[in-house]
């Protein structure tokens, strides 16, 4: 990247307006989408469709009062917002949108920039962001904003190491770690010699890494505190957890920071494991499609088809439980994400080509036996078994006795005017009115 | 050491020193923040602005891996986990700045400024007369960051490597050990949480809050159960019942209207 520095701020300005256009765009369309799913119109009055909705929201927003507890520590409070946004906003820094273009007379690519180690820029951002989560709690001053902010890191901190894990992978098959490096080493398509016909696989990480991407995709959700992991602000449990005590412009700017890290997520996603800005088919189809401006078309597809998972699942699942939450994480996700690296490598080393051929099929097979030992071995429930005789203590489970003494309706005792008794319906009388005659 | 500094200086480019100069006041100011700072809170996020400005440091000299290491490791986890404990503190817990020791101050002090300067001047004499070698992956033949820093870590400090990850292991383990709490008594599942719920003589319904059903909003007001008796346990056990005699509950005339 060796681009004169107006190029790289024009580069800069263009990433940022993008995702503040994506996060305008992706709430009107989470919107639009959910109410489809529930059979309602959404948003419609602002604009074309109601594109501009969250325009008027955000603006909205902007303009109320903004209110500082009396007992919140005043610069903290007001840094914890910045970082969240701040965080959110670098991280997409090192994604890239397409290969080398010519603008301008310039040989560019279209991607701000790129180094050795870029996805770690992403995995760090991340790491910080917590704090202004972390703090935003702290700093209200409020049991409530402190206990929303404990959760929702806990939260983040558990999900990030395996979305580490699952990255790994990637580093470990590409032996690479910079976004636009990934990209390039999966053009290559994967030739595999099926029963002697050559079928050339596509070479992108979602196929070759599967468990990797499942793991992937659940952390990411996991790791943007979108539904069904909303645990932190969790709407119809908690006010808006760690936020409870933020109000204009900082609330709005946590929403923002929100948005922006779910596009992240799903460009960091789409580069990692679904061949990043290359065209979702062969080449030979269309020689053009890979080049010039084209690719953003791909790019963006792809990230929308990514936000549109995001909007689907939250129009489908119920969320979860903390704990079965915190179970998923750290007992499923982690050790599976593990045991897949072990045998990742295992495998890799096997069939490395200078091996003997005994040395390659010994580990190999070693780690295919592993995988097959632990689907075969692994604890599953126990199958439910009918009671031997059956519950009869209390009327059974999870119903009242039957002998339970209804207590008399206060309403029935109640002595009622003539006026009122008249004007019950006779076919409608309730059990209060019965009780009444008798 | 100052041999060292001069051609380092010499030998930074433009932006490397303009960056130095920028974030080395920052550094230093996070690290006088960390001992000045009164609240634990503030101390933290001052060792936290130390921590970044020295990541942004090592990725300036050509070690971005060690950078972003640096960031996600000791920024993103470990300081991380002190600001969970000392947020549970309490946020009023300030540090006193009362001397419990006579002279302990001017000691500590004196004390402080000894050792820095010994650090100082061993540190000066380990790299004096060193002078800076090529790019260090030309010296181990590795054609990155990452894989100068895999070779040294998984060859040459195997050894030590795989202990301290033993180390940290066992401490990890212990930890829960101690932190961890058996359950006493078998785990009760749904089936005895539902039979004790609707066991004779316990009301199977939620417990009503003081006031609810009752004739006044007062939290004086006894819950009334749906079917009109008071929930007893919306009765404090601590304030004594009292039932108002018929003088005192007759009106007082105290708005000069004879009833």
């Amino acid at each position: 990247m060796n681009d004169p520095i107006w190029l790289m701020l024009v580069k800069g300005v263009l990433v940022f307006v993008v995702l503040v256009l994506l996060v305008l765009f992706t709430i009107w369309f989470e919107r639009r989408v959910v109410a489809i799913m529930q059979v309602r119109p959404g948003p419609n009055r602002n604009g074309p469709f109601g594109l501009l909705q969250s325009l008027a929201d955000g603006l909205k927003l902007a303009f109320k009062e903004d209110v500082m507890p009396r007992t919140a520590d005043r610069v903290v409070f007001i840094a914890a917002p910045v970082i969240a946004v701040a965080c959110a906003f670098t991280a997409f820094a090192v994604i890239p949108f397409g290969p080398e273009v010519n603008v301008f007379g310039m040989e560019t690519e279209l991607q701000l920039t790129d180094f050795e180690v870029s996805v770690l820029l992403i995995l760090a951002c991340s790491a910080v962001g917590v704090y202004g989560i972390v703090l935003a709690g702290w700093s209200s001053g409020s049991t409530y904003s402190l206990l929303g902010a404990l959760r929702a890191a806990a939260q983040v901190i558990s999900y990030e190491i395996a979305l580490g894990l699952a990255v790994l992978t990637v580093f470990f098959q590409s032996q690479l770690m910079s976004t636009g490096a990934i990209v390039e080493a999966q053009a290559q398509g994967l030739p595999l010699n099926i029963a002697g016909a050559e079928i050339t696989l596509p070479g992108w990480y979602f196929l070759v890494l599967a468990p990797s991407f499942v793991i992937f995709v659940i952390a990411m959700v996991g790791e943007t505190n979108r539904a069904p992991f909303d645990l932190p602000e969790a709407e119809s449990e908690l006010v808006a957890g760690f936020a409870t005590e933020y109000s204009s412009l900082k609330y709005a700017s946590f929403f923002l920071a929100e948005y922006v890290n779910m596009v992240t997520m799903s460009a960091l996603c789409v580069t990692l494991f679904l061949g990043g800005w290359a065209a979702p088919f062969p080449n030979s189809w269309w020689p053009g499609a890979n080049e010039g401006f084209m690719p953003l078309v791909w790019f963006f597809g792809k990230v929308l088809a990514f936000l549109f998972f995001y909007v689907w699942l939250r129009g489908t699942l119920p969320r979860l439980r903390y704990d079965q939450f915190m179970r998923l994480g750290w007992k499923v996700l982690v050790p599976v994400s593990l045991v897949w690296l072990m045998v990742l490598a295992a495998m890799n080393i096997g069939l490395d080509t200078d091996n003997e051929l005994p040395t390659r099929i010994a580990f190999a097979g070693g780690a295919a036996i592993v995988v097959m030992a632990l689907i075969f071995f692994w604890p599953s429930r126990k199958p439910y078994e009918d009671p031997a005789e059956p519950d009869t203590g209390l009327g059974g489970f999870p119903v009242p006795p039957l002998d339970l003494a209804v207590p008399p309706n206060p309403r029935a005792l109640r002595e009622l005017e003539p006026a009122n008794t008249s004007a019950v319906p006779i076919n409608g009388s309730r059990p209060t009115d019965k009780g009444e005659e008798e | 050491m100052i041999d060292l500094a001069q051609t380092v200086a010499q030998n930074a480019s433009m932006g490397e020193s303009v960056f130095f100069w920028i974030l080395a006041p920052i550094a230093l100011g996070g690290a006088m923040g960390l001992v000045l700072a009164r609240s634990a809170i503030h101390a933290a996020l001052m060792l936290a602005i130390t921590m970044m400005c020295l990541a942004v440091f090592y990725i300036m000299q050509s070690a971005p891996f060690l950078g972003f290491v640096q960031i996600m490791v000791y920024t993103g986890a470990i300081m991380m986990l002190f600001l969970f404990v000392l947020m549970l503190f309490g946020r009023d817990s300030k540090d006193s700045m009362f001397e419990t020791l006579r002279g302990q101050r001017l000691l500590a002090v004196l004390l402080g400024i000894g050792l820095a300067a010994l650090l100082a001047s061993g540190l000066a004499r380990a790299v004096s007369g060193m002078t800076i070698a090529a790019d260090p992956r030309w010296a181990t033949g590795a054609q990155t960051n990452v894989e100068a820093i895999a070779e040294a870590l998984f060859s040459t400090y195997l050894f030590p490597f795989e202990v301290v990850s033993g180390v940290l292991t066992v401490a990890a383990v212990g930890a829960l050990m101690f932190a961890h709490v058996a359950k006493k008594g078998g785990h009760r599942g749904q089936r005895e949480h539902s039979r004790e719920r609707f066991a004779p003589g316990n009301y199977p319904g939620p417990k009503p809050g003081p006031g609810v059903f009752a004739t006044s909003d007062s939290t004086a007001t006894p819950a009334l159960r749906p079917d009109g008796s008071i929930e007893p346990a919306s009765l404090s056990e601590y304030v004594p019942p009292r039932q108002l005699t018929a003088a005192e509950s007759a009106p007082k005339h105290t708005e000069g209207r004879d009833a």
